[in-house]
């Protein structure tokens, strides 16, 4: 990748502007129809299908060469063959030489992003042969000479109108083409005569079936069908971990590819084919001869399995998830910041979306998957839209993690090394390490307040961290408080006599430092409905590091989380979370970073702020502790992380419950998520990902007390709306009126 | 054995823009003879009862034939009454182009041939593939496209789908 082609601010605003609009509309269109279509089929039969879909891959990629051997046997039963390609040049060398002795002068494809991974179209191009992409979407983007933006539809990022210049640029038609149903009556017509006079047809294959030696294809326009069937010749070319053990084992996919990846019930076409198939071949020099010319050609079937980089990636514990994506592109069109910049800024050279990391740093290697893999901020929105349940954050992270790593230690590390309490190798970029460590920052910065928020705020201050530590200088700094949260509690007297429950609240880095007051208000809360709290002496929990693929340090951090909070845990104290963010670390990242019974004491024993607080109205305390809303109307923003919890809804209800008028978000992310916002180059995009939350907010805050979960969401909204965000538990404060 | 119902099949075809009509099977030939806009092309039906033969569809038609068709009639063995889907087999009667080149794809399907759902295909499926009949397209409404800018139907597959249940003998 050259220089130019580097993700920086320029770049990002470039997209911003030249394709924005339209991954926009599209991405959030699938986005919202899958969401549609999981209520329609019901969300518990949504999961057994996710369920059972895990399972299989699982299972499929454990028995891999076992599966691969079989589907050899089938298939040369059947009378095709199989050839395991080790990566892009072997495969494109074997399906050459089949284009070969077919004589073939030109091949027509469908769609498959395996291809694309292997440059399939300037190997064969090389050869002397005309390639044509027949799905619609690839074949704009052929005529465009540009790459794939999305990996369900390749051509999304580009408007009718752009096309209409495309195509009448190009072929320069008779009529214009000034609108969809004719740029799709030319392209039907100009490649329907390739499809016909093509001697090879190249398809992928979404599922490979062992047993039978069957390919399954979903498509909606028809175009594999015909690529399958009408030259004589046929190649599909798929990743070996595309095979499942029998067509029994389709099923739950079946179910889930199209409602995952367009929110259809079902493709249009769902092909189930075991070549080679008994369809007649075709002789269209006998044009006017029966029995579609009666041609006497033997069809011939070639699978090609491409390894490419994925029996290593089976023996990595880390990567192998990866092997289980089926390309639907949910995680794409869930992902805020995929819906603002698409796969030309969120992709490598061939795959797109969130497990685009996952797939480049598997076959290209970490240096491609580095160029994008920083949009990931790790909001998870994607982890539950993914129908095989990958945890797509976490790939992202180890694969940062790993890119840490690979750098050479600079000079910077020397100056840096001794001041870092991390556990980061020497040449972890400076800035990943500051932003990691912000622990340290706050502690610093809350110790000499209010002195460092003045020293801070000056423009030389800004100046210098934007320019060492790439922090936007349009972005507002937290302000550290010189009283911390634990030490207000510590001189505190609990005025619970006899309490129903007994609290660890957790004091997360920025309630203990800077957001003090929705600590204080938590606290409170807590007490009014008949808790006895205590403010445990305990660091981070290691989200920070972690964002930054910090392991090794977000790991010691969770040690030391485990080790002060579980007695409190053991002493029958439940443990209250105020930060999503950091109760999502608790349930879901812990069980990477701690012993799984450790994760599971904390998981079990750990509480979001309102869905405790949910959880004493529900057992009998009472709301009339706490004051009432009066019909006040909020407007309510989640955070991504704890969305993806299910825990949205406690926070409405309580709000509810209490006489508020709740009005909630449905952005999938504000775009800020911890550090990304802060970072000079993302600036532009967080901006531009939020401006659709401020979009649904504007129109209300005036009337309506905004109200935000996530401290970062806090700060974003602050940004983009008039100053004054809360957390909802401020609004139940006692003291609060 | 079925356990499809012929109205919710014919719902889940309407919604996709698919027209259905029921006939007795001594109406099928005339049903298609109104239904096959000329030139018309055909797959001989698999089943052992009913035939295109005394229909104005040409079986086996010429390479010429086929790309000149405005109609083309195929047989179905299984139909999906909640998705209005159709399963399309490859035979050697050529069902797989006489189903995709001309603009019209009207398929004849039994009504006792209706499953009720995907689960409940999928055993029929698995059935086949048992007895070796491996070769399925799962067809649900005309071909579509959004790549265009806007969904337009009728790409590299038909434009209108038209489905004849065949009602049986009683």
């Amino acid at each position: 990748m050259s220089e130019s082609e580097q993700l920086d601010a320029d770049r990002i605003r470039t997209l911003l502007e030249s394709e924005g609009d339209e991954i926009k509309e599209n991405t959030r269109l699938f986005n919202a129809e899958r969401y549609d279509a999981v209520e329609a089929v019901g969300e518990a039969e949504h999961e057994d299908n996710r369920s059972r879909a895990r399972e299989i891959k699982e299972d499929a990629i454990e028995r891999l060469p076992e599966l691969v051997d079989r589907t050899r046997e089938a298939v040369e039963a059947n009378g095709g063959t199989v050839y395991v390609a080790d990566d892009a040049a072997d495969a494109n060398r074997y399906i050459s030489e089949v284009a070969d002795d077919a004589d073939a002068d030109s091949v027509v494809k469908s769609k498959s992003m395996t291809t694309e991974e292997i440059d399939l179209n300037e190997a064969l191009e090389a050869d002397g042969l005309d390639v044509w992409e027949t799905d619609l979407g690839e074949f704009v983007v052929q005529i465009a000479e540009e790459a794939p933006s999305h990996i369900v539809g390749p051509s999304l990022h580009k408007s009718r109108e752009e096309i209409t210049e495309l195509f009448e640029r190009e072929f320069d038609p008779d009529e214009s083409l000034d609108s969809a149903e004719k740029l799709t009556a030319f392209a039907r017509e100009y490649l329907g005569g390739r499809i016909d006079d093509a001697e090879v047809g190249v398809t992928g294959a979404n599922f490979v079936m062992a047993d039978s030696g069957s390919i399954a294809l979903v498509t909606n326009e028809g175009n594999a069908r015909k690529c399958a069937s009408i030259p004589d010749t046929h190649v599909a070319v798929a990743g070996i971990e595309k095979i499942i053990p029998s067509v029994a084992e389709l099923e739950p996919f079946a179910e889930l590819i199209s409602r995952s990846a367009t929110g259809q019930e079902i493709p249009q076409y769902l092909s189930l084919l075991t070549p080679p198939v008994d369809t007649p071949a075709i002789d269209f020099d006998s044009e006017d001869e029966p029995g579609f010319g009666n041609s006497d050609a033997d069809r011939e079937f070639h699978l090609v399995l491409l390894d490419n980089g994925r029996r290593e990636m089976r023996e990595d514990d880390d990567l192998r998830e990866t092997l289980y994506c089926i390309r639907c592109g949910a995680c794409a069109n869930s992902c805020a910041n995929f819906q603002s910049v698409g796969g030309h800024a969120f992709g490598g050279e061939t795959y797109t979306g969130g497990i685009a990391t996952g797939w480049e740093a598997g076959i290209e290697g970490n240096d491609v998957a580095e160029e994008f893999n920083d949009l990931c901020t790790g909001c998870s929105r994607c982890v539950n839209a993914c129908p095989v349940k990958i945890d797509i954050p976490w790939i992202n992270t180890v694969v940062r993690d790993r890119i840490n790593r690979g750098k050479d230690p600079g000079f910077d590390d020397m100056l840096v090394d001794g001041l870092m309490p991390d556990e980061e190798e020497s040449g972890t970029p400076l800035r990943k390490r500051f932003f990691g460590n912000f622990e340290t920052a706050a502690k610093i910065g809350s110790a000499t307040a209010p002195l460092s928020n003045a020293v801070a705020s000056t423009g030389l201050a800004r100046k210098a961290m934007e320019s060492v530590l790439g922090v936007d200088a349009r972005r507002d700094l937290p302000e550290f408080e010189r009283t911390t949260l634990r030490d207000w509690a510590e001189g505190r007297e609990s005025p619970v006599e006899a309490p129903e429950r007994r609290v660890a609240l957790y004091p997360d880095v920025y309630t203990n430092y800077v957001q003090t007051e929705r600590g204080k208000a938590a606290v409170r809360v807590l007490e009014a409905l008949g808790c006895e709290v205590v403010v445990p002496d305990v660091g981070g929990s290691g989200r920070a590091p972690l964002s930054q693929g910090m392991i090794a340090t977000a790991e010691r951090k969770a040690e030391d989380v485990a080790e002060s909070v579980l007695p409190y845990v053991e002493d029958g104290y439940d443990v209250v979370v105020v930060e999503p963010s950091d109760l999502a670390m608790f349930r879901r990242e812990y069980e990477k970073l701690l012993p799984a019974e450790e994760h599971e004491r904390i998981d079990q024993g750990s509480y979001e702020i309102l869905e405790y607080v949910f959880g004493l109205l529900e057992n009998g305390a009472s709301a009339d502790a706490l004051p009432g809303g009066d019909g006040d109307g909020v407007a309510y923003h989640s955070h991504c992380q704890q969305r993806t919890l299910g825990l949205e809804s406690y926070t409405e209800t309580v709000l509810e419950r209490l006489g508020y008028d709740v009005l909630t978000s449905d952005v999938e992310c504000c775009g800020m998520a911890g550090s990304f916002g802060y970072k000079s180059e993302y600036y532009d995009l967080s901006m531009d990902v939020g401006a659709t939350l401020a979009d649904q907010f504007e129109a209300v805050a005036d009337e309506r007390t905004v109200v935000a979960s996530g401290t970062s969401c806090m700060e974003q909204l602050d940004s983009l709306l008039s100053p004054g965000t809360r957390h909802p538990v401020e609004l139940l404060d006692p003291a609060g009126r | 054995m079925s356990s499809g119902s012929v109205e919710q099949f014919q719902q889940s075809l309407s919604r996709l823009d698919a027209a259905s009509t029921v006939v007795s099977p001594d109406e099928l030939e005339a049903t298609i003879a109104d239904l096959a806009d000329p030139p018309a092309i055909g797959a001989e039906l698999p089943f052992d009862d009913l035939s295109l033969a005394e229909t104005p569809v040409t079986l086996g038609p010429s390479p010429a034939q086929l790309r000149d068709a405005v109609t083309g009639v195929t047989g179905s063995r299984m139909g999906i009454a909640s998705l209005g889907t159709v399963a399309v087999e490859s035979r050697e009667e050529g069902d797989e182009f006489v189903a995709l080149y001309p603009e019209r794809h009207v398929v004849v399907i039994k009504a006792s041939d209706l499953r009720s759902d995907l689960a409940d295909a999928f055993g029929w499926i698995r059935g086949e593939f048992e007895a070796d009949r491996q070769s399925f397209i799962l067809a649900t409404g005309p071909s579509s496209t959004g790549d265009m800018g806007a969904l337009v139907q009728g790409v590299h597959g038909p434009e209108q789908v038209h489905i004849v249940i065949v009602r049986d003998n009683e």
